[in-house]
């Protein structure tokens, strides 16, 4: 229909795009993970898997890695725990206050991440509103201290800012289920829950799985909510990588880590679009 | 005018489904008005009206995914706009079919059964029985993406069937059918009808099809009944004036009676009404060309278009400053000025349809 030379130059700025911010910087990566750093503090262009062997011989990386996976699982519960009833409630039970309660829901991502963490900050620390207030209505004497610096605080925070991306495909895919299946699943003598489990619960499933791999991909990489509200115990791989990318000068290193994460996320996404798939139904 | 070939209604006995001066309003739009209906069991129903007249409101009402503001539906003694759609028996078969995208065209059949918490073996037994009837045994594993629209409306069918309801509602099932395939599901449907022996609510705005397939029809007109009957009788004695033009093609002879003779334009014949006015459906076969007998209205005409429909042929015939359609075999010979006549008791009194906003 369009000219090949028409089709070139309108392809060639997203290819090239995508090619200079994405694919050269990750090749780069790939390069930097089998080079080494010198005593001399220069990083040395040999080849090697000395990067990858430290990486699964020392304790702290892979501890590391297990605990953020750890956390991201959690939040990806929780995200979807909140975000699944909200959405069902707003696309079903929300009548006219629908557009205005999918807005509120909304609202929290144009507020900056900073702010929302430095928030959660304020709210757990030892002098914080929570410990205040538990003080003040005699629930603890002394201010609990695991509120704030612990993998709690990174789980709460992370939920918080994750939620909407869980409720969002869940929301679209709640939207996309024709009202009257539901209507004849009534018809045919099921009760509010038996429709809910025999029809939306598994035509929503595809919503379900893009929102959990929103919620997991992007708590995984997380670095803010750990260092801002993680303390010691709440260090998550990502401070790891930002560390030796900065003060400890190990780039090949940072670089390893990050390509394992980068194929643990890619695998991920892999299969939860194969799981999509398998679940979608149009 | 007492109709002679009028068919006996429906038993007089206790009807299955009775609904009772149902109204209904969408804000503030009336949609429904004072509905008062009975449906005799084994009846086959048909509630024909427009888009926007309200009948799918009625369906709905009936099913209880509507609540009515006025009224009451019973059904076998029950009562049934108090209960929730899932307690009633009743079952619908919907306009885009509706099944469940995530299940196998048996799922979907068994589906009821399911809930019912029925037995795996009497499942299995009642779905192949089920699905064997709508000839549809060797889709059972496919799901409802991978089969046609008959084939979706069959499974739609048998998956409403399964539970024994008392009453099916169908809501334009066959719109989305092309016509032959229409066609052949009209007949299928009767039949199946026949078969199950159940009562059928009907929803349609195809006349045709309601001719074709209804028991009773009950023409819905800006949410009142204009008239219920059946198809015989409300083709052949049309209580209203929408009624005869919604369904046919009729000639509507505004007249005016004195002492015993209508008089319409340069037409008159005898009646035994009062005098004053009076408004007349004369169909257009009813017409024909004069053949002199005696009773009859004898009058000039003159042809003035034509339309052949195959089997008949309908004229445009202009009588002095009327202008009246006709309808004559396919295989006659017409041509400039004719000779015309109907007979008085073809000229049926209608009233005239009240004018709503």
């Amino acid at each position: 229909m369009f000219s090949r030379t028409y089709r070139a130059v309108i392809t060639l700025p997203p290819v090239t795009w995508v090619a200079m911010f994405l694919l050269v910087p990750y090749i780069l990566m790939f390069c930097y993970s089998f080079w080494s750093v010198s005593s001399l503090q220069v990083i040395v262009h040999s080849c090697s898997l000395a990067n990858y062997r430290e990486l699964l011989s020392k304790s702290v990386y892979l501890q590391t890695l297990f605990r953020s996976m750890w956390i991201a699982a959690r939040v990806t519960l929780f995200s979807l725990l909140l975000g699944y009833p909200l959405a069902y409630y707003v696309s079903f039970q929300s009548g006219k206050r629908k557009d205005l309660l999918y807005q509120l829901v909304i609202i929290p991502l144009w507020v900056s991440y900073l702010v929302r963490a430095y928030a959660w900050k304020t709210v757990l620390g030892s002098d914080g509103v929570l410990n205040t207030l538990l003080q003040y209505i005699h629930v603890s004497q002394h201010p609990l201290g695991f509120l704030l610096y612990s993998p709690f605080a990174v789980v709460l925070t992370l939920t918080h800012i994750y939620t909407p991306f869980t409720f969002l495909p869940i929301y679209a895919s709640l939207e996309r289920i024709p009202r009257n299946l539901i209507e004849a699943s009534h018809d045919l003598g099921a009760s509010s829950w038996q429709t809910f489990r025999t029809v939306i619960l598994p035509l929503s499933v595809p919503g379900v799985l893009a929102g959990a791999t929103f919620a997991f991909v992007l708590s995984l990489g997380d670095f803010l909510a750990p260092l801002l509200l993680g303390g010691p115990s709440g260090i998550m791989i990502s401070n790891i990588v930002v560390s030796l990318f900065g003060a400890a000068y190990n780039w090949p290193l940072g670089a390893a880590i990050s390509f394992c994460m980068l194929a643990i996320v890619v695998g991920l996404l892999f299969f939860s679009e194969r799981l999509e798939k398998k679940w979608s139904f149009r | 005018m007492a109709p002679a070939d009028q068919q006996p209604q429906p038993s007089a006995t206790t009807p299955l489904l009775s609904i009772r001066n149902i109204a209904k309003s969408f804000g503030k739009t009336s949609v429904l008005r004072d509905i008062s209906l009975d449906v005799a069991a084994g009846e086959f129903l048909t509630i024909l009206g427009e888009s926007g007249s309200g009948k799918t409101t009625l369906l709905r009402i009936i099913a209880g995914f509507e609540s009515a503001d006025f009224g009451e539906v019973w059904m076998a003694g029950e009562r049934l706009d108090t209960m929730p759609p899932y307690k009633r028996r009743v079952n619908t078969v919907f306009q885009h079919y509706a099944l469940f995208p995530h299940l196998t065209v048996f799922e979907n059949v068994a589906y009821g059964l399911q809930i019912a918490g029925r037995a795996k073996s009497e499942i299995e037994q009642r779905v192949t029985e089920a699905l064997a009837r709508v000839k549809m045994s060797s889709f059972a594993a496919a799901r409802p993406a991978n089969i046609s629209g008959g084939q979706q409306q069959r499974v739609a069918l048998a998956r409403a069937l399964i539970n024994q309801p008392k009453l099916l509602l169908l809501d334009e099932p066959l719109s989305a059918l092309d016509a032959n395939l229409r066609r052949q599901m009209q007949i299928e449907l009767k039949s199946m009808q026949r078969e199950v022996g159940i009562s059928f609510v009907f929803v349609t705005h195809d006349q045709d099809e309601a001719m074709v397939m209804s028991d009773r029809i009950a023409l819905l007109r800006m949410g009142q009944l204009e008239q219920v009957a059946t198809p015989r009788e409300i083709y052949r004695y049309p209580a209203t004036a929408y009624a005869a033009q919604f369904i046919g093609h009729t000639n509507l002879l505004r007249a005016e009676v004195k002492s015993g003779l209508a008089r319409s334009h340069s037409l008159s014949w005898s009646t035994s009404l009062p005098d004053g006015p009076a408004l007349f459906s004369l169909r257009p076969e009813d017409i024909r060309p004069a053949s002199g007998a005696a009773s009859a209205v004898s009058f000039r005409g003159r042809v003035k278009q034509r339309v052949f429909h195959g089997a008949t042929e309908l004229l445009q015939v202009e009588s002095g400053d009327l202008l009246l359609t006709i309808r004559i075999a396919g295989k006659e010979q017409t041509a400039g000025e004719l000779q015309l006549e109907f007979f008085t008791q073809d000229a049926v009194l209608v009233r005239e349809s009240a004018v709503r906003t």
